[in-house]
C-alpha cells in the first residue's frame, strides 16, 4: 500500500498480514503512523484516491479477495458483511439528517426493506446499542447526542446489516474512560452473542489486554509481532513489543521512579531505513540486524519480525531507569506555593429567545486544595469535570466568580494588572497540544526567545544563548532553534512547549493534558523529562489529565473533579490504594490495565449512565445519577468535602 | 423561531438607520446643487433672488437636522418625498421601474442558482479532470467579464445571427409573457453569468471540502451508492455555504443593474438611478440608497432563515 505525497511516496502499510477467525476479536496495535488505519481503510477499499494507492496484496474474506473484486461488488460488502466504525463519533455522523435516515440507509440498500420495516429494525437496533426512547430518538440529529451516544449510533448502522466483520478504528480514543468501559463492554458483548469477528484498531495496551483474543503489533508500517494475546502480553517477542508494555505507566504495578522508555522517534517512511525499522531505537541490537528480519513463526501460533526473537524479552536489558536522587519530600502543610479556596466559575450562557432565561454553567464551584512547594497536585476527572477551568482560573485566562487563589501569599484572583505581569513570569503553562500552541510563523527559537527579549529585556545574542541552553535543558539540539513547528515531531514540539515554559524561570507550571495527545513511546519520555525539571529545579506542577495512571506516576497529592466539584482528594497512595468516593473508584475500574491475566480478574463494572448536562446539574449530590450507592438522601443537600481519614477528604455521605 | 425573527427584524432598525445617517449627510457634503442645474439647464440668465426662491419651495434652507428628521418621519409613515428634479412622487417613480428591475434579478438569480449548483458540482467531483478544467475556465471568465460588455456582446450577436434585437418598450409580465421575456431574458443572462460563475466557484469548493468530513467516509463504509454519498450526505452540506454567497450576490445584482440596463435601454432602477445621481436629486437618490438597504438586510435575514430550513443544528441551537 503506497501513499503518493508531495515528499515522494511512502509506503504506509508494507507487507502486512494478519488473519483472524470468525467470532475473534482480534487488535491491531501500533503508535500513530504506523500504518494501522490505513491497513483498515485498504480492507475497505476506502482509502483517498488519487493519494492512496494499493500496490500489492490481498484481502481474503471467507475465500474472496476483496481487493480483486469490482468496485460494485465491493460496495455491496461494505456495510453488509464487513462494517466500519470510526475514530471521531462527533464527526462520523451526517449533521443534516437524521439518525433514523442515517441507520435505515444500509437496511433499505443492501436488504431492500422498505421504509416500514427499516424503521421497525432500527428502534430494534438502537435498543441493542442501549439507546432508551429509540422511537423518538430516531427523529433527531447527531448535535443531539453525545459522543458515547453517537458512537453507539454508529455500532447501531454497523451492526444494520448483522455484518461477519466490524472493524473498529479507535472506537473510544474520543471519549471519557468510563463511556469508553460502556462502549467496549457493549462491543464485546454484541461480538460474543452475535458471533461477530472483530478488529480492534488501538494505541491503548490496556483495551487490548482486556478485550482481545489476538494481537498484531504493527511498527513503521509493517508487523513485527503477532499471537495470541496472552502470550505476548506475558512475553513479548518483539523488542519493539516489549518496550511499549514497559513504558506504559501503570495502576497496577508497583509505582517506579522513572519510566522505562524507547529512546528516539520512529522512522520517517518517504526514507525508510534499510534492515531492521526498529533497530535504531533497540536496545538488543546486534550487528545482524542490518539485515532486514522477515516476520516468521517462533512458537506455535506467534510470529515475530526480530532476528533475536527467541532470546527475547530476555536479551532486552531491564535498564532500571537511574533512579532519580532521592528528593527531600515536601511536608504537607509547609510552605505553601499555591492555595486555593471556595473557588467558583460559573460561565452565563445567553439566553434563547427573547424571553428566555439566562443559563448558567457551573464549571467550577467551591474547589479547594493546595500545592507545597516543589510538589505536584494532578488533578482527574472525565471532560466537562471543570479541571481546565480551575487550571484557566490559576493562570487568570478567566476572572474566577467567587473564591481566593494565593500563589505565595498574593492572590491572583484580586491581583491587577501589573502585579500579574510580575506573576505571569513565576506561573507558566504547558498546553495539551503542542502544534496548535505554538505560532507556525515563528520559528522555535524566535518563539522562545521572544519572553526574553520583551520581558527581561534580554539583548538578542543573550537571549539565543539562553535559549540554546533551554533546548539543551529539554533534550532538543539547541540546532533546532532554526526550525519551523511543522518541522518538528509531536514530542519534539512538547519539548519545545516545556522549554517556552522554563524560560520565564517559573516556579509554578500549569501541565493542562501535557502528555495526552502523545503516543506512549513519546509519552513516557515526556512524563520523566517533566520530573527531571522538577527535581532539579524544584518546580512545582498544576497536572491536569484525565488518565489515572499518568497521574499517579507524577502527583503526590491528588483531587478528583466531576461536574465542577471536588470529589476525593488526597496523597496519591491513599487515593489510588484505598479510594473512598465511589466515583474515584468507578474512574479506576474503568481505566483497563495492560495485561490480560489482571484484567480477566476484574469484574467489568462499567459505570452506567451519561455525564449529565451541566446547565442542569442533579441537586444534592452531582454524581447521584450515576452513582451505584446512591440513596434517596443523596439528593437532598451538596454533600461536604469532609476529611475522612487523615488528610483524605472525600464529598460523599456513604462512607 | 418567531421570537428570533422578531429580534432579527427589529435589529435591522438601526442598520438602516446607519445607511440613512451616512447618506443623506455624504449627498450634502458633495458639490452639485439641483436648483443651478434645474434653472440653469436651459442655458437662460437666472437671478440670485429666483434661485433663492426655488431652494426655499424644495426646503433646502432650512437647517439639515431638520431636514434629516422631516425625511425619517416621512419614512416612518412611509413617505419617501417628492422627486426634486420631476416633481412626482419618489414612490411613484420607484413603483413604476421596480417591477422590472426586481424581475430580471430575480431571473438572473434563478437562471444562475440552476445552471451553478450542478456545475460545481461536477466540477467538485471529477476534479482535475477535463471536466473540471472546463467548468474552471467557464467560471473565471464569468467573473471577469463586465456584466454590460456582455450585455453589447449579446445584442450585436442578436443582431448579426438573427437580425433580431430584443423589443425596447416594456410589456408586463401578464400581459404578453413571450413579449415580456423576449425582452429581459438578455439582460438576465448578461448579470447573471458572474453570479453563476461565483456560486458555481463556491459549490465546488465547498463539496470538495465536504466530500473529505469523516461523514462521508461512513456514508461509503456502510455501502451506499457514489451518487447517493454525494446528493445525499455531501449536498446538502455544501450548500450551506452557497447559499450565503448565492444572497448576498443577488443583493448585488441590483446594484449590477444600473449600468447594464442602460446598455439594454431598460427603465428600471438602474437607470433611474443613474439619472438621479446626474440631477443631484437628493430626495430620490436618498430613498433608492434605502431601498437597496432593504434589499440587503432582507437577503441576509432570509438567508439565515434558509440556514435554520437546512441546517438542525442552527434550527435547534
Amino acid at each position: 500500500m503506497e501513499f503518493s505525497t508531495a515528499a515522494g511516496t511512502v509506503r504506509a502499510v508494507d507487507g502486512v498480514s494478519w488473519s483472524v477467525g470468525a467470532g475473534e476479536t482480534l487488535a491491531l496495535v501500533g503508535e500513530s503512523g504506523c500504518g494501522k488505519s490505513v491497513t483498515a481503510l485498504s480492507i475497505m477499499r476506502l482509502l483517498a484516491r488519487p493519494a492512496g494507492r494499493i500496490t500489492g496484496g490481498r484481502v481474503l474474506f471467507g475465500g474472496r479477495d476483496l481487493l480483486a473484486l469490482p468496485e460494485g461488488e465491493m460496495r455491496a460488502i461494505r456495510g453488509r458483511d464487513v462494517a466500519m466504525i470510526f475514530q471521531e463519533p462527533m464527526t462520523s455522523l451526517n449533521p443534516v439528517l437524521t439518525i433514523g435516515a442515517q441507520l435505515a440507509e444500509p437496511l433499505t440498500i443492501h436488504l431492500g426493506m422498505n421504509e416500514v420495516e427499516a424503521r421497525a429494525r432500527s428502534i430494534e437496533l438502537l435498543g441493542l446499542v442501549g439507546i432508551s426512547d429509540a422511537e423518538r430518538r430516531l427523529g433527531q440529529y447527531p448535535h443531539q447526542f453525545s459522543g458515547g451516544m453517537r458512537q453507539r449510533v454508529m455500532i447501531a448502522i454497523g451492526l444494520a446489516c448483522n455484518p461477519k466483520v466490524i472493524i473498529a478504528d479507535e472506537p473510544t480514543t474520543a471519549l471519557d474512560v468510563t463511556i469508553q468501559a460502556q462502549i467496549l463492554e457493549l462491543m464485546k458483548d454484541l461480538s460474543r452473542r452475535l458471533g461477530i469477528t472483530l478488529v480492534l484498531i488501538t494505541h491503548n495496551l490496556g483495551i487490548v489486554a482486556r478485550y482481545a483474543d489476538k494481537l498484531a503489533v504493527m511498527y513503521a508500517g509493517r508487523v513485527v509481532e503477532d499471537g495470541p494475546a496472552e502470550q505476548v502480553f506475558r512475553a513479548p517477542r518483539h523488542p519493539y513489543t516489549a518496550g511499549l508494555l514497559r513504558s506504559v505507566p501503570r495502576l497496577d504495578h508497583p509505582r517506579r521512579q522513572a519510566l522505562e522508555t524507547i529512546e528516539g522517534l520512529p522512522p520517517n517512511l518517504l526514507r525508510p531505513p534499510s534492515g531492521c525499522r526498529f533497530a535504531p531505537r533497540c536496545a538488543a541490537r546486534i550487528p545482524t540486524c542490518d539485515r532486514d528480519p522477515p516476520l516468521r513463526t517462533v512458537a506455535p501460533g506467534r510470529r515475530a519480525a526480530c532476528h533475536r526473537a527467541e532470546d527475547m524479552p530476555a536479551a532486552l536489558p531491564t535498564t532500571p531507569a537511574p533512579p532519580r536522587e532521592a528528593r527531600r519530600r515536601p511536608q504537607p502543610g509547609a510552605a505553601r506555593l499555591l492555595q486555593v479556596r471556595g473557588l467558583t466559575k460559573h460561565f452565563m450562557v445567553p439566553a434563547r429567545g427573547l424571553l428566555g432565561r439566562k443559563a448558567v454553567v457551573r464549571a467550577a464551584e467551591d474547589v479547594s486544595f493546595s500545592i507545597g512547594r516543589g510538589e505536584t497536585l494532578g488533578l482527574v476527572g472525565e471532560s466537562g469535570c471543570g479541571k481546565t477551568t480551575v487550571g484557566r482560573l490559576v493562570l487568570r485566562l478567566e476572572e474566577p466568580t467567587q473564591g481566593e487563589i494565593l500563589f505565595d501569599g498574593q492572590n491572583i484572583a484580586a491581583a491587577s494588572e501589573r502585579e500579574m505581569r510580575t506573576l505571569r513570569t513565576r506561573i507558566q503553562v504547558i498546553f495539551q497540544d503542542p502544534y496548535s500552541s505554538l505560532n507556525p510563523r515563528m520559528t522555535i527559537g524566535d518563539t522562545i526567545c521572544e519572553p526574553l527579549i520583551h520581558r527581561l529585556r534580554m539583548s538578542r545574542a543573550a537571549a539565543r544563548e539562553r535559549c540554546a541552553a533551554l533546548l539543551r535543558q529539554v533534550g532538543l539540539p539547541a540546532e533546532m532553534a532554526g526550525r519551523y513547528p511543522h518541522q518538528m515531531s509531536g514530542g519534539q514540539r512538547q519539548r519545545v512547549g516545556i522549554a517556552r515554559a522554563l524560560a520565564m524561570e517559573p516556579e509554578f507550571i500549569v501541565c493542562d493534558e501535557a502528555v495526552s495527545a502523545l503516543d506512549v513511546s513519546v509519552q513516557g519520555q515526556i512524563i520523566n523529562l517533566l520530573a527531571e525539571l522538577q527535581a532539579e529545579l524544584g518546580l512545582s506542577y498544576l497536572f491536569i489529565a484525565h488518565d489515572l495512571a499518568v497521574v499517579r506516576h507524577l502527583s503526590q497529592r491528588v483531587v478528583v473533579m466531576y461536574l465542577g466539584r471536588v470529589m476525593e482528594t488526597a496523597e496519591r497512595d491513599a487515593l489510588y490504594g484505598a479510594p473512598l468516593h465511589p466515583y474515584t473508584r468507578a474512574l479506576l475500574d474503568a481505566a483497563p490495565v495492560p495485561d490480560p491475566e489482571v484484567e480477566r480478574a476484574r469484574a467489568p463494572r462499567a459505570l452506567s449512565g451519561e455525564l449529565p448536562s451541566p446547565l442542569a446539574p442533579p441537586s444534592g449530590c452531582v454524581f447521584r445519577t450515576r452513582c451505584p450507592m446512591a440513596v434517596a438522601e443523596c439528593a437532598a443537600t451538596v454533600p461536604p468535602l469532609r476529611e475522612v481519614r487523615p488528610g483524605h477528604l472525600a464529598a460523599c455521605i456513604r462512607i | 423561531m418567531l421570537s428570533y425573527l422578531a429580534r432579527r427584524i427589529a435589529l435591522m432598525v438601526p442598520t438602516l438607520l446607519g445607511v440613512a445617517l451616512i447618506t443623506f449627510f455624504m449627498l450634502r457634503v458633495v458639490p452639485g446643487d439641483i436648483v443651478e442645474m434645474k434653472l440653469r439647464s436651459d442655458g437662460g440668465y437666472v437671478t440670485q433672488e429666483l434661485i433663492a426662491t426655488e431652494r426655499a419651495r424644495l426646503g433646502l434652507d432650512r437647517p439639515l437636522v431638520t431636514q434629516f428628521a422631516e425625511w425619517m418621519q416621512g419614512l416612518v409613515t412611509l413617505d419617501l418625498g417628492t422627486s426634486m428634479w420631476t416633481g412626482r412622487p419618489v414612490a411613484e417613480e420607484i413603483g413604476t421601474r421596480f417591477g422590472l428591475t426586481l424581475q430580471v434579478s430575480v431571473m438572473a438569480a434563478i437562471i444562475s442558482v440552476l445552471i451553478a449548483i450542478p456545475l460545481g458540482t461536477l466540477s467538485a467531483i471529477f476534479r482535475d479532470t477535463w471536466v473540471d478544467y472546463l467548468v474552471r475556465v467557464f467560471t473565471i471568465a464569468g467573473l471577469a467579464v463586465p456584466a454590460f460588455w456582455l450585455g453589447m456582446l449579446i445584442i450585436l450577436g442578436l443582431l448579426a445571427l438573427f437580425h433580431w434585437s430584443p423589443p425596447v418598450t416594456y410589456t408586463p409580465f401578464w400581459q404578453s409573457p413571450l413579449e415580456n421575456l423576449s425582452q429581459l431574458i438578455w439582460p438576465a443572462l448578461a448579470v447573471g453569468y458572474r453570479y453563476a460563475a461565483v456560486v458555481a466557484r463556491m459549490v465546488r469548493s465547498s463539496i470538495i471540502e465536504v466530500m473529505k468530513e469523516d461523514y462521508i467516509r461512513t456514508a461509503r463504509a456502510k455501502g451506499v451508492f457514489e451518487r447517493l454519498v454525494v446528493m445525499r450526505h455531501a449536498m446538502r452540506n455544501a450548500l450551506l455555504p452557497a447559499i450565503t454567497v448565492a444572497g448576498l450576490e443577488f443583493a448585488f445584482l441590483i446594484g449590477g443593474l444600473v449600468v447594464t440596463e442602460q446598455v439594454f435601454n431598460l427603465n428600471g432602477i438602474g437607470r433611474l438611478f443613474v439619472e438621479a445621481v446626474s440631477r443631484s436629486d437628493f430626495i430620490l437618490i436618498q430613498a433608492l440608497v434605502m431601498l437597496l438597504a432593504l434589499v440587503f438586510v432582507t437577503m441576509n435575514l432570509v438567508i439565515d432563515m434558509l440556514y435554520g430550513v437546512l441546517d438542525p443544528r442552527v434550527r435547534h441551537g
